[in-house]
């Protein structure tokens, strides 16, 4: 191994570059929410703040509806994430043990139903919600991003599945076990990081959705992702106030990646590998 | 969707082995096989009922709109009226949906080549990098990949503000005077490239850590064998990294096509296709259209031709995938 000083050194110069440039907007959104206003309109930046404020988290806190908004945003992605749970377990166990006619079908539909467009189907879910009369609820919302989870979570799910050795399940059946005795009892906790990391995905893509809130909850039941894309126009030109209302919104999501990363990429990989 | 799809299906599959049908125990177990037989059905359907309700259903139904002359007239009168192909062949003769249908290619085109090269380079850059600096890069990759497409957006108009912009700031700084107090909202291709460095922003990650996780896969047996032969960093790639990674490229290319193309709120939330709907892409035309103005079926039409795209799209990437899982 003989390389040059200068081969030893442009790819870390080249790394920092890199991760000044990924980290940039996410520490000047979180810098500007915690700068006061005078160091926000000026004319040079001011890149390392000394004077901290909670003024703008306590403006986007208070900002009417606030927390019910956060209530929708919590209700809506847990419903959803727990209800794709409960399918996906039955239809992945299918999947990963079980070998039947159709089964190929099932995979396929999962896989397309996983690159749905649903962006460009706003219009129809809008006509099909307001026949039912579901505006500006919370229902329709819940219903659908279960719907956006689920292949996802399906799949996943079965690789996790197929990753429990079969011989434990099968000792738990020659020992007097049922079928969904030995699920229960053996299969079900050591699922348990598949089923975190799994349910942690489907979380972050709800909790993010936006063309279908905008369409169908305008007056009511609105989720924080609306909130937040109407923030400045509500606000005026507030980017004190916008960007502790944004780095409030992101929040969660980081724990979440953290947790992933922290402690259920082990079972994911282990997941995935098997297939 | 960054976040939606992970590395799981992208690494090569290693030894998978084919799903084995249940213990032979369980069949003379449970009474008679005709249970036995129905059970993995029974298990599949909640999960194929809601696919059908939730999913299929509203792609059916909005076919059915395509078809329909339904503004805010006959929606609030609940009549249908049908045209046949009118919405379509208004949509197919029009400039304005094939300047849109263009400036969609368009963007797709420049943004995947951009996230493709990025993210290879960076993800060639890991592996290549220390331990403590590889950290240090996957933390700030994780950081972008993790925000909110939603607060990313805000975050964007906030760097790009005209008067309190940092990019103008710094542009001003490094000697483009010019850019201090310039509106990067105003005109469209300013607006196309704030939202492509955001979408490059965004996307880079997904791609450099699947490509370092495959390339940790690779033996470094085969990138000595290639020094040894005095192969430049290019040639190895080409030669060696390239071939054995193919499918992986492959993939993921067509996700960041399939991804890009159908980008709604990135578009959207930016700065709503403007300005003059001069960066509107099909999903943000659709969008406009049907909802902004109240021509559903008109909307709904170009959703159609929108999903047809995709179609032809995913109809290639799952070639892809199909070939390089037999695991199903």
């Amino acid at each position: 191994m003989r390389r040059s000083l200068l081969g030893r050194v442009w790819p870390n110069a080249v790394a920092v570059l890199l991760f000044v440039f990924f980290v940039f907007p996410v520490y000047w959104m979180a810098t500007t929410a915690f700068k006061p206003d005078i160091d926000i309109i000026s004319r040079t930046p001011d890149f390392v703040p000394l004077h901290g404020t909670l003024a703008h988290f306590d403006k986007a806190v208070h900002a009417s509806g606030f927390w019910t908004l956060v209530r929708n945003s919590f209700t809506v992605t847990l419903g959803a994430v727990l209800l794709s749970l409960a399918i996906a377990l039955l239809a992945s166990f299918a999947l990963a043990r079980m070998r039947f006619r159709g089964r190929k079908a099932f995979v396929l539909v999962v896989m397309v139903a996983q690159m749905a467009p649903w962006e460009v189907m706003t219009i129809s879910v809008y006509m099909i919600v307001r026949d039912q009369d579901q505006l500006n609820s919370l229902l329709p919302l819940t219903l659908f991003y279960m719907m956006m989870v689920l292949p996802f979570t399906i799949w996943t799910l079965r690789g996790f599945i197929a990753a429990v050795p079969k011989e434990l399940e099968e000792s738990a059946l020659v020992d007097g076990c049922t079928r969904v005795q030995a699920f229960g009892r053996v299969v079900f906790p050591l699922l348990a990081p598949g089923l975190m990391a799994t349910s942690l995905f489907g979380f972050i893509t709800a909790w993010n959705e936006f063309p279908l809130v905008l369409i169908l909850n305008k007056q009511s039941g609105q989720t924080l992702p609306l909130w937040l894309t109407q923030f400045q126009t509500n606000f005026g030109d507030d980017w004190g106030a916008t960007m502790a209302a944004s780095t409030l919104f992101t929040v969660p999501v980081v724990i979440v990646f953290l947790i992933l990363q922290r402690k259920a990429v082990g079972g994911l990989t282990a997941g995935a590998v098997k297939g | 969707m960054g976040a939606q799809s992970t590395g799981t299906r992208t690494r090569p599959p290693s030894g998978s082995t084919p799903p084995t049908p249940p213990p032979p125990a369980d069949r003379g177990r449970t009474a008679g096989g005709l249970a036995a037989r129905g059970a993995p059905y029974l298990l599949i359907l909640p999960a194929l009922l809601a696919t059908a309700a939730l999913l299929a259903y509203p792609l059916l139904r909005n076919l059915l709109i395509s078809f329909q002359n339904l503004n805010a007239f006959q929606l609030i009168q609940h009549t249908t009226e049908w045209t046949g192909f009118g919405n379509y062949t208004d949509q197919l003769t029009s400039s304005a949906f094939w300047h849109t249908a263009f400036r969609s290619v368009l963007f797709t085109a420049a943004n995947v080549a951009l996230i493709m090269a990025g993210g290879t380079l960076v993800g060639l850059l890991l592996n290549r990098l220390g331990k403590r600096m590889r950290l240090l890069l996957s933390l700030g990759l994780i950081l972008a990949w993790a925000m909110p497409f939603v607060a990313g957006t805000t975050v964007y108009q906030w760097l790009f503000d005209s008067q309190y912009g940092v990019v103008n700031w710094g542009l001003a700084k490094l000697g483009w005077h010019a850019m201090a107090g310039y509106n990067w909202f105003g005109g469209q291709f300013s607006t196309f490239s704030v939202i492509t460095v955001m979408i490059v922003w965004q996307s880079v990650p997904f791609v450099a850590l699947n490509l370092y996780a495959g390339l940790t896969t690779i033996s470094a047996e085969l990138f000595e064998a290639a020094r040894m032969d005095g192969a430049t960093a290019w040639r190895t790639f080409r030669s060696v990294t390239f071939p054995i990674l193919r499918p992986f490229f492959l993939s993921t290319t067509f996700l960041e096509i399939i991804w890009v193309f159908k980008a709604f709120t990135q578009v959207y939330a930016l700065n709503a296709g403007g300005p003059a709907g001069s960066t509107e892409t099909l999903p943000v035309y659709a969008f406009i259209e049907g909802v902004g103005n109240q021509h559903y079926g008109v909307g709904a039409a170009i959703s159609t031709l929108t999903i047809l795209i995709l179609l032809a799209l995913m109809s290639y990437y799952f070639r892809i995938i199909l070939k390089q899982e037999d695991d199903l």
